[in-house]
């Protein structure tokens, strides 16, 4: 008996040192192996296939008014693209600029700012939530994305819309580090998905991603790319730079900011 | 142990006396033994992907938006100059410097740098979002699932009505505050009283299962942005996303400091006794004190 609760008591204080010494010196070796991270990913395709479910009838995220604005919306990111033609570009206030829109559509086209403002807009004032934790709200205006996806019309074939930016976030030489995102139909034909070309009344700013950027209200900050220079149609995007779907995909996070 | 008959088979036996009465009950399930391992593991992870995603921003806001702009409730701050950096938690008006475990602690190469909560706290250590964000929404839908299971069972089997819910005897205010001042004088029940939850405890369970667990849930839940367009009610429950990840933080303390309490009272009740209970279902029951 004595020697039964000496082992019982020798078993838990094994157990306890063990696990404390997991949790206290995090044993990234084994957290951080890659068949236990592959593990734990799938909670994302849950996460993804739960919302979808609850979002089948397309609701609206919140929309605020004018009064519960941010006194500052944070611009995060890039706030100042460097490229020659990005300069070029905004030093004539964006005349020249044209989206271009093409991949798996039936007629790819280009829009310049006074097309997309032709086109039927939208504007609502919405929370801006950064998947790191902070909120903003915020008014705009744009083109909801799917009158332009209309316009050039999507391929039965097309399953994600990527947005291709004109800001390099590590100002690499080889272009890895240009910023670009992606979303599916499903999120690119809801009403709020929209191309911005004004912020609380006002064109764009530089800092904010002008002269246009996405707007896609269900989902963490970093999937609204800003300065979007042209819009592709595809069926998937492992072959496009890291594979992943975007360029913070890239870098670790998940597809779906969803959540 | 020390009584030499026992190691000397020819010494002379000595007169029989009664053996006391060991009474062994079986106290916990199966099924509650295996959810509170789990919940210890799930949470405990969920603690520290939990600092991580908070040290991405270290601050908290109430209201509808709140970002760097905007005034925070609390934070884990590092002021000063860069080679010599305070670390500072403010709480309202008030700062405390707690140099070396918040707001400034050692980095991977051993200097002073500015980070929320140290990096042994957190999952993975190094400053890395995506993948505490990996681990903290795998766990919480192990915490969910692993809950809906002990709700249903609890319900189903009677383990709610019988050993959790507060009977009329229980809540008499005379018996609250025996229970309060057993507790103060660290005096544990024993005999027929230790085979049930005393009412500061069911109080404690009941606080974590109805309170503290759903809350920091639905809570966690009024942070994703996809959540909120289904379900537009959690954003005026909690009075905005800041404010949910507020009372998500504020949860989370509160349920460290039920763990705290509970751990501390494993100690104090007989640690070996109440651990084998918790593994193996068996229980010693406490006998009587004498008088």
């Amino acid at each position: 008996m004595n020697r039964r609760i000496v082992s019982r008591r020798g078993l838990i204080g094994t157990g306890a040192a063990g696990l404390s010494g997991l949790l206290l010196s995090g044993c990234d070796r084994l957290t951080g192996a890659p068949s236990v991270q592959h593990f734990i990913g799938h909670a994302q395709s849950l996460s993804l296939n739960a919302q979808r479910l609850l979002l089948a009838g397309q609701p609206l995220a919140r929309e605020y008014t004018a009064k519960d604005l941010s006194p500052m919306f944070k611009a995060n990111g890039t706030s100042m693209p460097t490229s020659d033609d990005y300069q070029t570009l905004m030093n004539s206030g964006f005349a020249d600029y044209r989206l271009k829109v093409d991949g798996l559509v039936g007629a790819p086209a280009s829009f310049s700012l006074a097309d997309l403002r032709g086109l039927p807009s939208r504007t609502q004032i919405t929370r801006h939530d950064c998947v790191e934790g902070w909120s903003a709200i915020g008014g705009w205006t744009g083109v909801p994305l799917h009158h332009v996806l209309n316009k050039v019309g999507v391929l039965p074939s097309a399953r994600y819309v990527v947005f291709h930016c004109a800001d390099d976030l590590d100002d690499s030489l080889d272009g890895s580090g240009q910023y670009y995102e992606s979303i599916d139909l499903f999120d690119a034909y809801h009403p709020q998905t929209i191309l911005a070309y004004a912020m609380n009344g006002a064109p764009l700013a530089v800092p904010h991603g002008a002269p246009l950027r996405l707007r896609v209200e269900r989902q963490l900050g970093y999937k609204h790319a800003k300065y979007v220079m042209r819009i592709e149609l595809v069926e998937r995007f492992d072959h496009m730079q890291g594979g992943k779907g975007g360029y913070w995909e890239d870098r670790g996070y998940e597809w779906y900011g969803g959540i | 142990m020390t009584d030499a008959s026992l190691a000397d088979p020819a010494a002379i036996p000595l007169p029989p006396r009664p053996k006391p009465v060991r009474e062994v009950i079986y106290r916990h399930t199966l099924l509650v033994r295996a959810t509170h391992w789990i919940n210890v593991l799930a949470i405990s992870l969920l603690l520290m992907s939990g600092m991580q995603i908070f040290n991405a921003h270290p601050r908290l806001y109430f209201g509808q938006y709140g970002a760097d702009a905007d005034t925070p409730w609390f934070e884990l701050a590092a002021k000063g100059p860069d080679d010599k950096p305070q670390g500072v938690l403010r709480l309202g008006g008030l700062e405390l410097n707690t140099t070396g475990v918040l707001g400034v602690s050692k980095g991977p190469d051993g200097q002073p740098a500015a980070r929320g909560f140290p990096r042994w706290l957190t999952l993975p250590n190094d400053q890395d979002l995506g993948t505490g964000r990996r681990w903290h929404f795998f766990l919480a839908w192990t915490l969910v699932i692993n809950g809906l299971v002990y709700v249903a069972w609890g319900f189903a089997s009677g383990h709610f009505r019988r050993d959790l819910a507060p009977t009329g005897a229980d809540v008499k205010p005379r018996h609250i505050w025996r229970s309060i001042v057993d507790h103060a004088r660290l005096k544990h029940p024993t005999g027929e009283e230790a085979k049930r939850y005393n009412i500061l405890q069911k109080f404690a369970y009941l606080a974590v299962i109805v309170v503290l667990v759903p809350g920091i849930i639905l809570t966690g839940l009024t942070m994703s942005p996809g959540i909120d367009a289904a379900f537009p009610w959690l954003l005026d429950l909690f009075g905005g996303r800041p404010t949910a990840r507020s009372i998500h933080f504020m949860c989370a303390n509160l349920i460290v400091l039920f763990v705290i309490v509970h751990v501390v009272e494993v100690f104090l009740a007989g640690v070996v006794n109440e651990m084998r209970s918790m593994i193996t279902g068996r229980y010693v029951v406490p006998r009587e004190h004498a008088s």
